[in-house]
């Protein structure tokens, strides 16, 4: 009977499942449990309460608002915050810029295919940490201090204390006014969607014209915030930090390289018969490249640029390096603070899991979307 | 790898997850056996430890190091350094990575409460802020709006948000894990200030300003700070050893026993010497070390006294003054416990 069961495929194969299955467990439970009992012997103490303690150490920037009385989990919070944003500004920077490069080296201009092909070679045979911290070096020294700042439009001031602009300051009617501008773009957005057809231009002007009624009839426009020199720094406006541009021109310069190639790459697998295809219909260069090569291109393009995005947003770890406060040197900082690293590690692979995940089902439902149905 | 900068801390974590090697053994009995002390050290603080021309480590917290090698191992170069940064160190203590962790670390309850044992302060400091002089700012109570630059993986982080605070100064702090990073963002004038520990501000001016005098040093807050080696917890007599081999050092200052006069004290009647040298038996015993231990100390690395002139005071390039840390005798915090 036993001898029957152990040869039958089926019940050989569910035998395997489970052993492999209570083997992971055992050795999860295993794992776990000597972590407690060494952090106990060593006096470490473990749990997450700490994460309602309030934090006390400053971050230098951030997306959302930061006080050192916050707690260490508002702390992790902003540093998500930053890595979120730095992550996505980057994707939709490079892939701008990798399609225009893509096109640049494909156009068959010399001099601006040359020109495109040494950037992708030079930025793409760099370390990124090396040219993080070139343009940091640059962003530091290349520039004058605050008292001696340039300024060449009025309100606008380079220094190496970064580019200090005016600022819109938008309180009540101006955040309706920028809603108002927000839904006219979904509008428009949505019936080029779903009818097919549709400028961009109606729906915008008009929402701006609701938003300039509002303006008028409320009677308070959206105020300039100027930044003015006191003291030892500029105060008020908008500050663009130079870490907060060394990471930016770093990580998208360096994503673009790589970027452009994956998206060269997809279009040149296009057989020449398309284009030649599209030539005898009478099409033009941009209509076919709009209407027949980027559509069969993207379902090459799409599944490595899944992968690059994935890197980008594991690759803002770097901006530690320049100072720039992301979720890597706030967790740093929580462990050096607060002793527990191993919870600040696993909040930050949790993290970083759960972006590259969604980005991931992202892409992938866009793949699909893409992708050659076969009936 | 992007996690290059800070692989140690994951490391650290990584090994806690082994189970408990030699945890039976203490850490005498490993050092012993090892034949040699690792130690953590700074990634290059003249004067609290660094390596010099030649690759020998030289600076105060590495002389503790050695001192307590000395009384544990019988020589003074049976040490290994381990570079660590400011993040680094506290995990590569708690792991067993190093045995000793003297690198200007602040003893603090969070740290004390937290998995470490601090043994006995080696050094008394304020925080301060390094300016260009040409900013005309000597005091804190001026530097509102200021820039500071500040290195992740140090208390001064919170010294820098408690004194915005408590000014109203509204600082604008640029965080750094990097030292390099940090110094060259300083020296090219991206931020106003730099906060440290004054002593390590004097060693930054004296090593890495273009011209020092163009910089001053003030105190950030008037809160005192003690710069203390720590140990593991779970290691008593680890804890002891540590403890006294830096009390011996003090201890031989308040004696008058210097590295060239000790053996003049061979023959001495002073009972509190003879216990000290080890020349009436009891000290040693008790603490697993030889009776000697704290001659042989002295012997090697000298007394505290002359272990702060050589590493920042008159006879090094920080020319520091000795300040709070002279003998209690002569109105410092440096005070030494009986040897009975």
């Amino acid at each position: 009977m036993l001898r029957t069961l152990w040869y039958s495929t089926r019940v050989r194969n569910w035998l395997f499942q489970i052993a492999l299955l209570g083997g992971l467990a055992a050795l999860v439970a295993w794992i776990v449990g000597n972590t407690l009992t060494n952090l106990a012997a060593r006096g470490i103490r473990t749990g997450f309460e700490f994460l309602s303690r309030p934090a006390r150490f400053p971050i230098s920037e951030s997306v959302l608002a930061y006080d050192s009385a916050d707690t260490y989990g508002w702390a992790f919070a902003v540093g998500i915050g930053n890595t979120v944003f730095v992550s996505a500004l980057t994707i939709l920077l490079a892939s701008l810029l990798g399609f225009a490069v893509a096109l640049a080296r494909g156009m068959g201009n010399p001099l601006l295919s040359a020109l495109a092909g040494a950037y992708v070679t030079l930025m793409r045979n760099m370390p990124l940490i090396v040219q993080l911290l070139f343009w940091y070096a640059l962003a530091t020294t290349a520039f004058p201090p605050a008292r001696q700042a340039l300024n060449p439009l009025p309100g606008v001031y380079l220094s190496q204390r970064g580019i200090h602009l005016p600022a819109l300051a938008f309180e009540g009617t101006a955040v309706l006014v920028l809603i108002a501008l927000a839904a006219g773009v979904a509008a428009a957005l949505g019936r080029r969607r779903f009818l097919g057809r549709g400028g961009l231009l109606w729906p915008l002007g008009a929402a701006l014209a609701a938003g300039l009624l509002l303006i008028l009839l409320r009677g308070s426009a959206p105020e300039l915030d100027m930044p003015l020199l006191v003291g030892l720094n500029f105060r008020g406006g908008l500050h663009l930090t130079p870490e907060f541009a060394a990471l930016m021109i770093g990580l998208v310069l360096y994503t673009a390289a790589f970027i452009s190639e994956i998206i060269r790459g997809g279009i040149e697998a296009i057989a020449r018969g398309q284009w030649e295809a599209g030539r005898a219909l009478g099409l033009t260069r941009r209509q076919i490249l709009r209407h027949i090569i980027v559509p069969q291109a993207l379902r090459i393009i799409i599944p490595p640029l899944t992968s690059q995005y994935l890197s980008t947003v594991k690759n803002t770890t770097l901006a530690l390096a320049v100072g720039y406060p992301e979720l890597g040197l706030v967790v740093g900082t929580v462990i050096n603070q607060s002793g527990q690293a191993i919870e600040s590690i696993l909040i930050m692979l949790a993290v970083f899991l759960s972006i590259s995940v969604s980005v991931s089902l992202f892409m992938n439902w866009y793949n699909a979307r893409v992708a050659l149905v076969v009936r | 790898m992007h996690f290059g900068l800070r692989s140690l801390p994951l490391v650290a974590a990584a090994l806690t997850l082994l189970p408990v090697a030699g945890q039976a053994q203490s850490t005498l009995e490993t050092v012993r056996e090892r034949g040699r002390l690792i130690c953590g050290s700074s990634r290059g603080a003249v004067g609290f430890g660094a390596p010099d021309s030649n690759g020998y480590w030289r600076g105060l917290d590495v002389e503790t190091c050695r001192a307590v090698a000395v009384a544990v191992l019988g020589d003074r170069d049976a040490v290994e350094f381990v570079p660590l940064t400011g993040q680094q160190r506290i995990p590569a203590l708690q792991t067993g990575e190093i045995d000793i962790l003297p690198r200007t670390l602040t003893w603090t309850l969070q740290r004390d409460g937290n998995g470490l044992n601090f043994t006995t302060p080696n050094y008394y400091e304020y925080t301060g802020f390094m300016m260009p002089r040409a900013l005309g700012i000597e005091r804190v109570e001026d530097m509102a709006g200021a820039s500071v630059c500040v290195q992740t993986g140090s208390t001064t982080e919170v010294v820098v948000t408690d004194v915005s605070t408590e000014h109203d100064l509204g600082l604008n702090v640029v965080v750094f894990d990097n030292t390099a990073a940090t110094r060259q963002a300083f020296f090219s004038g991206r931020c106003d200030a730099l906060i440290t520990d004054a002593a390590g501000l004097a060693s930054i001016r004296a090593t890495e300003a273009p011209n020092p005098d163009d910089y001053v040093i003030f105190p950030a807050t008037r809160h005192m700070d003690a710069l203390t080696p720590a140990v593991r917890h779970g290691d008593d007599q680890w804890l002891d050893i540590v403890t006294w081999s830096i009390q011996a050092l003090i201890a031989a200052e308040q004696f008058g026993i210097t590295q060239d006069n000790i053996d003049s004290f061979a023959e001495t009647t002073d009972p509190r010497i003879r216990r000290f040298l080890g020349l009436d038996p009891g000290n040693g015993q008790a603490l697993g070390l030889g009776e000697d231990f704290a001659y042989q100390i002295i012997r090697a690395m000298g007394n505290y006294g002359e272990m702060f002139e050589r590493n920042l005071g008159m006879d090094s390039p920080l020319r520091l003054e000795r300040g709070s840390n002279r003998l209690y005798s002569d109105g410092g915090l440096m005070f030494p416990l009986a040897f009975q």
